[in-house]
């Protein structure tokens, strides 16, 4: 009894941790793109202060229960992901409630979120919100098909669903990395990331210039701060998912943070690069290369 | 003051939009009703004061709303070409925390940039009031505090802070985007002061400032506060 209670204590530090640190890491990836384009950029205490603002405005209206709920099931879809990732690979209470078919599970959360921000911005009833939630949906959805390829070959390639396993098969040696075992799964989910994590050429989703804001357009106050809280814990975990399929885990918090800056950092890069796809382009361009690569990954491994 | 608010006598068919006048509905289950969409759809409370509570907590949470001025991106008049080099590298407002967004729901500050016509002063009113409390005012230039040039022209207004409380005047025509810099800064001190209570100001003297809006635009078909 003691034991499970100082794991949920042990998970509860490694949420704070990986939400600070997607809070640095937002402000991080927001000072580079600045500097890319010659400006000095957000202070690094930035995202902490446009928390502290929204929890505490002093009034948030409501559009109706899903209004209230949809920023929730986000956060739940966040905390929910974060909770069954193993974060240090051989630590005793940072593997959180990892289990034998995380795996799938994790798969299934990714959705979630989207859906409950779908319903709630739906009850907003802003028509930006209406169409940023169409875009987002046949975005994602397009996004899920190479990944899901990508996983599935490596289920097969490791014969098995538990990520831990996973972490733990690629130990000893940066040539064990499913990266050089296989790399056209993480090809295949290396480009699906980009439009996980919704960085510039796959960002209309939010599009500020052409549908304003998005799904949150109605959104403010602390729903708002709820959702940006989501936001950070989000893309950590995002990134320490794929650390943990294709590049070894981590074995500490330093190699954790790491890896997951680069791995985020991938997408910033690619987003300062490319400028924005139109929907139809983003749409068809997840269903061709990072399709055939995801197939080919899996064909190998029959 | 008698006659500022005869114009609600007219307020019926003339200006309304077609899908906000009244009209019979039959629900799905077959039973006819009579909906008025400005009151059925709308929420018509008057907007409360909101006091701070605890002032020591309120010191720093002003010091939070000031670092993090998130600015709604309406331009109404000339000065509204000012704001858009502050988000270039030569003046990067991004440093003092002043962020743009889009949607009035996530704004803090709105700038009144120049001068401003009845017509846009009805949109201006419509999205100060959507935004959340504590939010703030910059007016920009000197048509915001007397009419600048336009002090005779028969559709803009002279006086801004008639219509709306107003935190900053920044003035000149036009300030260039060093003076709306300064004027950020100017600002923040007030509101890290507390004194920056536009929001409140305007729940307490609501009639007031309804009246007003009310005397110089005609064609009032929307609710007294749009939430």
């Amino acid at each position: 009894m003691d034991n499970i209670i100082l794991k949920l204590l042990f998970t509860l530090l490694g949420l704070f941790i990986v939400l600070n640190w997607g809070l640095l890491m937002s402000a991080i990836m927001q000072k580079i793109v600045a500097r890319v384009a010659g400006r000095h950029g957000i202070p690094f205490y930035q995202p902490w202060i446009d928390l502290i603002k929204l929890y505490t405005k002093r009034t948030a209206i409501t559009h109706g229960i899903m209004f209230y709920l949809g920023p929730v099931f986000r956060l739940g879809g966040g905390v929910g992901m974060f909770l069954f990732i193993p974060l240090i690979y051989g630590s005793e209470y940072f593997t959180n409630f990892s289990w034998s078919g995380d795996l799938i599970l994790i798969l299934y959360f990714q959705f979630f979120g989207m859906l409950g921000m779908a319903l709630g911005a739906g009850e907003g009833g802003h028509p930006n919100s209406v169409i940023g939630i169409s875009r987002g949906l046949a975005q994602f959805t397009t996004v899920e098909v190479p990944m899901t390829l990508a996983v599935i070959s490596i289920a097969v390639q490791y014969q098995t669903l538990s990520i831990t396993e996973i972490v733990a098969a690629q130990q000893g040696g940066i040539l064990n990395w499913t990266l050089f075992t296989n790399p056209l799964a993480t090809a295949a989910a290396m480009l699906s990331l980009l439009g996980a994590f919704r960085h510039a050429p796959f960002n209309l989703v939010k599009a500020p210039n052409e549908i304003p804001i998005g799904p949150p357009t109605e959104y403010h106050s602390s729903f708002l701060g709820v959702l940006r809280t989501n936001n950070a814990i989000l893309h950590v975990i995002e990134a320490v998912l794929f650390m943990n399929l294709f590049f070894g885990g981590a074995t500490n918090w330093f190699e954790l943070i790491l890896k997951s800056f680069l791995i985020y950092f991938w997408s910033v890069f690619v987003g300062v690069v490319f400028p924005r796809f139109r929907i139809e382009q983003s749409v068809a361009w997840f269903l061709k290369v990072p399709l055939v690569i995801g197939i080919l990954a899996i064909i190998i491994f029959i | 003051m008698s006659d500022i608010n005869n114009n609600t006598n007219n307020k019926e068919d003339k200006f309304l939009a077609e899908e906000n006048k009244k009209r019979t509905v039959i629900g799905p289950d077959g039973i006819e009703f009579e909906i008025d969409p400005l009151k059925d759809y709308f929420c018509d409370q008057k907007p409360e004061v909101r006091d701070p509570k605890n002032k020591v907590v309120e010191k720093f949470i002003n010091w939070a709303r000031a670092e993090s001025l998130w600015v709604l991106g309406f331009g109404t008049g000339c000065g509204s070409i000012e704001i858009p080099p502050l988000l270039t590298p030569r003046f990067d407002a991004a440093r003092f925390g002043v962020q743009m967004r889009a949607t009035p729901r996530q704004s803090s500050v709105i700038i009144i940039s120049g001068y401003l016509a009845v017509k846009t002063l009805k949109r201006v009113i419509r999205s100060y009031e959507q935004m959340q409390s504590p939010k703030y005012v910059l007016a920009l230039g000197s048509c915001t505090i007397n009419g600048g040039m336009y002090y005779d022209s028969y559709n803009t207004i002279n006086r801004l802070d008639y219509y709306m409380p107003v935190d900053v005047y920044v003035a000149g025509c036009m300030p260039r985007p060093e003076a709306l810099l300064a004027g950020f800064n100017k600002l923040k001190e007030r509101i890290k002061a507390g004194r920056a209570e536009g929001a409140n100001e305007y729940a307490e003297k609501f009639d007031w400032y309804k009246a007003n809006q009310k005397k110089i635009i005609k064609d009032w078909n929307m609710p007294d506060y749009n939430w």
